[in-house]
């Protein structure tokens, strides 16, 4: 039961300026000259996705609960470890393992092409002003356009599936990537850069040897935005067939299903949170060696 | 020995209209009116000056006196508006791209006032970073930052971050990143000025000691009079860009060239600074032991101080005569040894000198190397030096 039907259309009033009807030829003259372009990026960003959920589903459920289990002690400590193991556990328990992992395999393939893309922009913003200039004004139509437009040109260039979902993620989660790393770098303060200049640095080295390593905290805070902002379009890209947990709260909706919205919900929130603090947790430098063994230690206490 | 640096009519201006106050500079415009008429800053006005190899040079100034802009001007951080750099028989004001980062590669490293570590690296990969830039195999790039953070007492916390450090233990990397080098110029800029008093001072002897090991060509610029007087071998006084005068501390505060440079050191304590071979007068009365004197200098003298010195004809101190000794010729020369009396030594500085002045019955002989007599200082000069 569609709602749109409901719904007055706007474009048979008279007057109107034909914008929106203006940028169909743009789509269909795309679609006619630049299809090889297209069946390139769908090959690529098909083949991360592939590669990144089959990669994520090889360890059955259990040996990967017991992965973030360690992972959660060593970088965050017994306790967050062990909410982890119990929520993952939820997971599992809930039937909804294999729709967590398709959503994070979408969800890291958009982050790493968010990194990939928005990080090299970002140093750039930060050395151009002109670049900053160009690229600004796409940035802020990116991050406030409604999520929903950019499904339709996604859906028309791909087709539906993982594909357009992947892409709408990555265009919905790359501005703070771009954002954070031109600021990060701005930030590091002028003495670091005098300091690096005056030890003879050339600028490829003082880019890689005190400028990203000196804004690496906000380059992380960058990349945690842009997981964020990712997993935030999952259940929008599932309307165009991304499937994973998406899937679950938008049958809920479509059902009136309460039960299954909070399940798929549940279940996004948890990843949410392990992504986040696990996320976090890399910005700062590891934890000793010694500090770990007491963790397990104190946590080989709590068991017996 | 030969100079280091020399710096040749050396100038510094900020904004966009530089190129047309350049020739205006030898006009007498004070760099207000040239700031107010054409909207540049003068930072550093036709300065000239050398270094000496393995001395301190002190470039002592207010803030806002240029002098920032001037030790960056030696490493090419700045680049001139006109004049030149010349290090080591170099000129770093014609350098450009790779040559200028070979140059700071190899002769020069630099001590920040902020410290300006780098904050994701330990002490040992912070010292040991600017040979690591330049390529070092890793093992050598270890070894001379550990010998580094050892020289600087600091080997112990090789491993920690600058986060965990304190204020006095950071500017110790910092001087043990640019130790590491090994370079022939070391640029301190205000290198000192964050830290406490007691820290500073220790810093201060730590760097003296480092110097008299091994002694280095250090351009040093501080606003602390003390520090300059302190450490400076030479002290260049800067204001509003220009050099007001260079010399030992002990020459500026003995003939300032004008009133700025005297007003600069109404603080100083003289007492720490001036020795008594700056005070030293004739004597009264010298007598050569080996020529009878005349009666009537004999009376003169019992008239004044009652007291003649006797000082061979190579200027070699031989003792004093008191006034009963004196009424006692002749014969000639006193058939006694004469008592040589207190003494002091050129390099004494008067705070130190006030006991024995203020203890000896007669104005005190100054002597120089192998006994040179230089002269006498009385309790009433003394006293002078100090108003």
């Amino acid at each position: 039961m569609p709602l749109v039907d409901a719904l007055p259309m706007p474009a048979q009033l008279p007057g109107r300026l034909p914008l929106g009807s203006a940028a169909e030829p743009v789509v269909v003259w795309l679609l006619e000259h630049a299809q090889p372009l297209f069946n390139g990026v769908f090959a690529l960003v098909d083949g991360l996705t592939q590669a990144v959920e089959s990669l994520l589903l090889l360890p059955p459920p259990w040996l990967a609960c017991l992965l973030i289990f360690l992972l959660g002690i060593w970088r965050l400590g017994a306790g967050f470890g062990l909410a982890a193991l119990l929520a993952l556990a939820l997971v599992v328990g809930l039937g909804l393992w294999s729709p967590m992992v398709a959503t994070l395999a979408l969800v890291l393939s958009a982050t790493a092409i968010c990194v990939l893309l928005g990080f090299p922009l970002g140093i750039l913003a930060a050395r151009s002003e002109r670049a900053w200039g160009l690229l600004r004004p796409l940035l802020d139509l990116m991050q406030t356009m409604p999520a929903f437009v950019y499904l339709i040109p996604a859906v028309m260039f791909f087709g539906t599936g993982k594909v357009p979902g992947t892409i709408a993620t990555v265009i919905f989660a790359m501005p703070p990537a771009v954002r954070l790393t031109r600021l990060g770098i701005q930030e590091v303060s002028a003495d670091l850069i005098e300091a690096g200049l005056a030890f003879g640095c050339t600028p490829g080295q003082l880019l890689r040897r005190v400028q990203i390593p000196a804004a690496l905290p906000t380059l992380m805070t960058g990349l945690n935005q842009t997981i964020m902002l990712a997993l935030s379009m999952v259940v929008i890209a599932s309307m165009i067939g991304a499937g994973g947990l998406g899937d679950m709260v938008l049958r809920g909706i479509q059902q009136l299903d309460l039960g299954l919205g909070i399940e798929g919900g549940l279940a996004v929130v948890i990843l949410a949170v392990l992504l986040d603090r696990l996320g976090q947790s890399f910005a700062c430098r590891p934890r000793s060696m010694g500090q770990r063994l007491r963790e397990l230690a104190r946590l080989w206490g709590v068991w017996r | 020995m030969g100079d280091a640096i020399v710096v040749d009519h050396l100038t510094k201006l900020f904004g966009e209209r530089s190129a047309e106050v350049l020739p205006r500079l030898r006009q007498s415009l004070t760099n207000t009116e040239i700031r107010g008429r054409y909207g540049v800053s003068v930072a550093v006005r036709d300065v000239s000056f050398r270094v000496r190899q393995g001395e301190i040079f002190v470039v002592m100034g207010l803030s806002g006196s240029g002098k920032s802009t001037l030790v960056r001007l030696l490493n090419g951080l700045i680049t001139a508006t006109a004049g030149e750099v010349c290090i080591g028989g170099r000129a770093v004001t014609a350098m450009k791209g790779t040559e200028l980062v070979r140059f700071r590669r190899t002769t020069t490293a630099m001590v920040f006032q902020s410290f300006a570590l780098f904050p994701h690296l330990s002490a040992l990969e912070n010292a040991a970073f600017g040979l690591s830039i330049a390529g070092r195999p890793r093992t050598e790039a270890v070894r001379r930052a550990r010998a580094a953070l050892k020289q600087v007492g600091l080997e112990g916390e090789a491993g920690r971050l600058p986060a965990e450090l304190s204020g006095g233990m950071r500017q110790r990397v910092g001087l043990a990143r640019a130790l590491a080098m090994d370079p022939p110029v070391l640029l301190m800029d205000e290198a000192f000025s964050a830290l406490d008093p007691l820290i500073r001072r220790g810093l201060q002897e730590e760097l003296l000691e480092l110097q008299r090991q091994r002694p280095r060509t250090i351009v040093f610029i501080s606003h602390d009079l003390d520090e300059a007087i302190r450490l400076g071998d030479r002290i260049a006084l800067m204001e509003g860009g220009r050099i007001l005068q260079v010399g030992t501390p002990r020459q500026l505060l003995r003939d300032p060239a004008d009133e700025h440079v005297r007003r600069f050191f109404r603080d100083v304590d003289a007492a720490q600074v001036l020795t008594v071979a700056d005070l030293a007068e004739p004597p009264g009365l010298v007598l050569d032991p080996r020529r009878p004197p005349d009666p009537a200098q004999l009376r003169r003298a019992t008239a004044a101080d009652g007291v003649a010195y006797l000082v061979e004809g190579d200027q070699r101190y031989r003792g004093l005569l008191g006034r009963e000794q004196l009424m006692a010729v002749p014969p000639w020369p006193p058939t006694e040894t004469p008592p040589p009396g207190p003494t002091l030594a050129a390099a004494t500085t008067v705070e130190e000198a006030i006991p024995v002045v203020a203890g000896a019955p007669y104005p005190v002989p100054v002597l120089g190397e192998r006994s040179r007599f230089l002269g006498v200082v009385s309790a009433r000069r003394l006293l002078r030096s100090l108003a």
